[in-house]
């Protein structure tokens, strides 16, 4: 294939076209702090060995999750990932099928979508759900456009206690689609009033459970005030293993959730990639207005059973700007690494994986709310639960990190400027041991 | 006595005194292909000539509807929720998709004739 070089008349063409003076003015939403204005400052060249070195003395600087008594939550998760699942989404089949377009070359990709679909149905209690989308943040974004789609109202209210990414990410998808968000102010260890917040106009409420704070609580009581007003609940879980133990938000009667499946098949893997959670009711016309791929069950010609990707019209390709989402992909790498590990665990395999979780969560409170000065804010709690410390959260974790502790996340780095700097989000997993939890409980007496 | 008129979109339109019945052309089923779903505006809506009224999907693309005339939704054809293939069976009987109230039969004169559609379609 031949490499087509522009012109600087063609860019001017371009430029005239779309209505803007320069390239520059294209990037005008990047704010002028993280703009570069010169060169990036790197050596003309250096040998492959010198810049080895450099970077392995970089690297030396972090600490990585395994490398010290890890607690660290708030929406990514420690879990323990077989090394059969990388080593089966490493088969060149699976990791080289590209989108499942045409599907008599497709079948394996298909059928591992439509089986990942069949889990995310099956653990979150709704009837559908889409083969991904790139990670919880944009599906719940996503769910609060189709509420408006459904409802054709334009008001979305957010939980004080969902989790300040989501929130953004939500803000800033209906910021362009002129939907109004409102978030309340978050309430560690309760439940914000969120139902006084709705009314005739509210398209959906949005509640995250467990919240960013790791508090449990009962959806029902939300979902039907939100019903009585002719709006829809989105629940929102950022640690699917928690639905080994808690009540699925379809039995809450939640009508879209949306998540967050990092903690089954992934890893922490920096930040990325992940895999966004979509599931939904089979009600009115929800069906035709979710956003996402969609795989479906079918016969052949000849009656044997296939998969196909189905409802394609709602997708951008056809609909153009009145598909229901931009989104023209899936998280498909990580949706087959999910399906992989679920499918190892079993519904009995995942239950004991988020009752190790809890246990652990549960020993962590107790040692940690026997050091004086340390209260457990959470009532009810998964693996993730809230502390208020005797002073300033963020410098008591950065005295920890010497100590071996990675203690978990400082309100202050979700909620800036709320007074909530002496609390600390601590999550705990199966892979925290008895060790882990005395170090962080010694270690958090000495530096208080 | 009803006559039926037809739109450069291809919606056609059979009035009935002050009332008329709307639907897609059979050139138009044709061009979709099986229809899959049918999306009907609510009884009492108001439609002006040339906004969407109604949405009808195939396998393959999703069209817009348009109102060949100002007026009111008075019934749609459900039965099209059940059976949307019946559009591609019978798209200038049983596939109708709206009848309207109009509010401005002088629109009607704007319209194609048979003839004329027939030339368009070419």
């Amino acid at each position: 294939m031949r490499y087509l070089p522009l012109t600087p008349e063609d860019r001017e063409a371009m430029l005239a076209t779309i209505g803007v003076q320069s390239i520059d003015d294209l990037f005008l939403d990047v704010p002028e702090a993280a703009r570069l204005d010169g060169p990036v400052n790197l050596p003309l060249r250096a040998t492959e060995l010198e810049v080895e070195r450099a970077f392995a003395r970089m690297a030396k600087k972090n600490i990585s999750a395994g490398e010290a008594a890890f607690f660290v939550g708030a929406g990514a998760y420690k879990h323990h990932v077989p090394a059969s699942v990388d080593h089966l989404i490493q088969r060149s089949e699976f990791l080289t099928a590209y989108t499942p377009y045409q599907p008599e070359i497709s079948q394996g990709t298909l059928q591992t979508l439509f089986e990942f679909q069949t889990q995310i149905a099956r653990l979150t209690g709704m009837d559908v759900a889409n083969a991904s989308m790139y990670d919880g943040s944009t599906a719940c974004a996503e769910a609060v456009l189709m509420a408006a789609r459904v409802t054709k109202r334009s008001k979305a209210v957010l939980s004080g206690n969902l989790h300040p990414h989501y929130a953004a990410a939500t803000h800033t998808a209906c910021k362009y689609m002129d939907i109004a968000t409102a978030s309340q102010a978050p309430v560690p260890g309760a439940l914000d009033d969120i139902i006084a917040a709705i009314d005739e106009e509210t398209a959906c409420v949005v509640v995250q459970n467990p919240d960013v704070f790791g508090r449990v609580h009962d959806l029902t009581p939300i979902a039907e005030a939100a019903h009585a007003k002719g709006a829809l609940l989105i629940a929102v879980v950022t640690e699917i293993v928690s639905l080994g133990l808690v009540k699925s938000p379809g039995e809450m009667g939640a009508d879209i959730v949306v998540g967050e499946g990092q903690s089954i098949g992934v890893g922490l893997q920096f930040g990325g990639p992940y895999v966004g959670l979509f599931a939904c009711r089979n009600d009115r016309n929800f069906l035709r207005n979710m956003p996402g791929r969609l795989a479906g069950e079918t016969v052949d010609a000849d009656g044997r059973r296939g998969f196909v990707l189905t409802l394609s019209t709602r997708e951008q390709h056809i609909r153009r700007d009145k598909a229901t989402s931009n989104i023209c992909t899936n998280s498909g790498l990580m949706a087959l690494a999910f399906t992989i590990h679920m499918t190892l665990l079993g519904e009995k395999g995942l239950r004991q994986m988020a009752t190790l979780n809890h246990e652990a969560a549960c020993t962590l409170a107790d040692a940690l709310s026997a050091v004086p000065g340390v209260e457990v804010l959470c009532d009810s709690f998964f693996n993730e639960f809230t502390v208020t410390l005797p002073r300033d959260a963020a410098a008591v974790t950065e005295s920890l990190i010497a100590k071996g502790v990675l203690a978990g996340v400082p309100a202050s780095r979700l909620y800036p400027g709320k007074g909530l700097d002496n609390l600390l989000v601590i999550a705990a997993t199966e892979t925290n041991t008895e060790a882990d939890i005395d170090l962080f409980a010694r270690a958090l007496k000495e530096v208080l | 006595m009803s006559q039926t008129r037809y739109t450069k979109d291809h919606e056609w339109i059979r009035v009935d005194g002050d009332t008329a019945t709307v639907g897609i052309t059979a050139y138009a089923a044709e061009q979709l292909g099986d229809v899959v779903f049918v999306e009907l505006p609510d009884i009492g809506k108001t439609v002006t000539q040339g906004g969407e009224m109604a949405v009808v999907e195939s396998v393959k693309a999703a069209s817009e509807v348009y109102a060949p005339v100002n007026g009111e939704v008075v019934e749609v054809n459900s039965e099209l929720e059940s059976a949307p293939e019946t559009v591609n069976e019978a798209p200038d009987g049983a596939g109708w998709f709206v009848k309207l109230k109009l509010s401005d039969t002088s629109q009607l004169e704007g319209l194609m004739d048979e003839a004329a559609y027939k030339a368009h379609i070419g």
